[in-house]
């Protein structure tokens, strides 16, 4: 049976790990490939890299970061963050990683998804949404050129008159409102090739009050490619929610493992001991 | 279309004939073989990335990794005249290990993007997971059913995970060839042996301790011939 993958995600910027203060037992906190290292050691199905580098002239350094990575740890591994061109995703898979996500490249040009899971395949190409419940008041960036375009018009954002939830697309970290539906933009995405969807909360990233379950759950009945559910979680139950009740294929999470209040090893025997299948 | 590879242009000055019981894994521009070469040199076995036709003649054993679609995986062997070089190989009973794409290729047909010749060795198709409800490609750890004694699988238990990415898989015609099975809406065949020919669905090079014995393993297979 397929297990539930358990997915940490580490914060990197200038080739450096940040957030990371507690890993005492590392010789170098700060090293993404002892951080990798150690996730591996404790049973993680997979790694993900966001780069968080401000300055474009020094995103080469992620290459040298996967590359070593990728030389001593033999498991998954995924970058996120600034890729621009179908070169930065061949340079990123050359250096060693196996999976690209892709977030706001894919909302200034929606069919750059397609060429990229053409020319690459669409198990490396991860598309992040990145999503918002609508309120009154929401401010959004103007609506995008291509929304012309009739094939890609239906994820247009609109606002049912019954009052049921809907959420908006963010880019840029969530700094950014996009006039787009998050739900019908994750089905454009495998429709156009996208091999997987990492789903993040922008409501309840940071927050440790759980996965948003309702928008996970939506967008992992919606779409038939797996759905990695990520933001907010803090606690090990939070990780069961998204796997069984947001019916997502993979749990992703930061803080909860990098500050050690649990261990990966930890939060698959709770998930175990509540019947979710995981590798042990 | 194709993913250009890492390896090209690369010059490989030590000779192959220095080396005992080398491994040639075959580079024909279907994905990035750094893990495979990585894993097996990890293992401390010895093997050479190439995408020539005599460098796969001299080799004691052949790795035939790759993702991606069926058909380009076809097209790009025959460009590189590599189609017969990986045929003799298995005539010649060389230790073969064909990963994802080189376990398919092995069987008759494929039915991705219509219909696709393969190489033939093994009767069967290449088809895909149509059960609703699963989620496509099939992305993850899954368990193996391993179905017999086999070197391949020394010191890896029954029922140990292994990481799978795929969305089509093989259906051999011999149920003997059938080394392991795996369940995913079906029970598929995960991998296949025949003799000397060994090929498996998953990616040993990402599958962490398990999947680099599975590498070593195939190393050890080779020296022993």
């Amino acid at each position: 049976m397929l297990a539930k993958r358990i997915i940490p995600c580490l914060d990197v910027r200038d080739g450096r790990v940040v957030k990371g203060v507690n890993f005492q037992n590392l010789t170098d906190a700060g090293d993404p490939v002892e951080n990798a290292k150690f996730y591996d050691e404790q049973g993680a199905d997979e790694l993900v890299f966001l780069d968080v580098t401000a300055s474009h002239e020094k995103r080469k350094i992620i290459l040298d970061v996967v590359a070593r990575t990728a030389d001593d740890v033999f498991m998954p591994l995924t970058v996120g963050g600034g890729i621009r061109t179908l070169d930065d995703i061949r340079d990123l898979l050359n250096a060693g990683c196996d999976k690209v996500s892709i977030n706001t490249t894919a909302v200034r040009d929606p069919y750059f998804i397609r060429q990229a899971s053409e020319r690459f395949g669409s198990q490396c190409i991860v598309v992040a949404v990145d999503a918002k419940r609508v309120v009154e008041g929401m401010r959004f960036e103007p609506g995008e050129p291509w929304l012309g375009d009739p094939y890609l018009s239906e994820v247009r954002l609109g606002i049912p008159s019954n009052g049921d939830t809907v959420w908006a697309l963010s880019t840029h970290g969530g700094r950014k409102m996009r006039r787009l539906d998050a739900v019908k933009w994750a089905k454009k995405m495998q429709d156009l090739g996208a091999g997987e969807i990492l789903l993040t909360s922008m409501d309840r990233d940071g927050t440790k009050d759980g996965y948003d379950i309702k928008l996970t759950r939506k967008i992992s009945e919606t779409v038939t490619i797996p759905v990695v559910a990520s933001g907010g979680v803090g606690t090990l139950e939070h990780l069961r929610e998204g796997l069984v009740e947001g019916k997502a294929d993979a749990a992703l999470a930061a803080s909860i493992f990098h500050y050690r209040e649990y261990s990966v090893h930890e939060a698959k025997e709770y998930l175990k001991s509540k019947g979710v299948p995981v590798r042990l | 279309m194709l993913f250009k590879k890492a390896h090209q242009g690369r010059c490989f000055c030590a000779g192959f004939r220095y080396y005992r019981d080398m491994i040639a894994i075959i580079d024909y521009g279907m994905g990035n073989l750094r893990s495979v070469e990585k894993g097996f040199l990890k293992v401390g076995v010895d093997v050479r990335v190439t995408n020539r036709p005599e460098d796969v003649d001299n080799a004691d054993g052949v790795v035939l990794p790759g993702v991606g679609a069926f058909k380009d995986c076809m097209q790009e062997l025959a460009n590189l005249d590599l189609v017969d070089a990986v045929a003799d190989v298995i005539r010649k009973g060389k230790p073969y290990l064909g990963i994802c794409l080189g376990l398919q290729v092995l069987f008759s047909e494929s039915e991705e993007f219509g219909k696709c010749r393969g190489l033939d060795i093994f009767r069967g198709k290449v088809v895909r997971f149509e059960k609703s409800g699963l989620k496509i490609p099939q992305m993850g750890w899954n368990q193996l059913n391993i179905k017999n004694n086999n070197p391949l699988f020394n010191g890896i238990p029954d029922k140990s995970y292994f990481y799978f990415v795929h969305s089509f898989y093989v259906a051999p015609e011999d149920n003997s060839i059938i080394a392991t099975t795996t369940d995913y809406g079906v029970e598929f065949t995960s991998s296949v042996r025949k003799d000397n020919i060994f090929a498996v669905q998953f990616h040993p090079e990402k599958s962490q301790a398990l999947g680099l014995r599975l590498l070593k393993n195939f190393g050890d297979i080779v020296a022993a011939k």
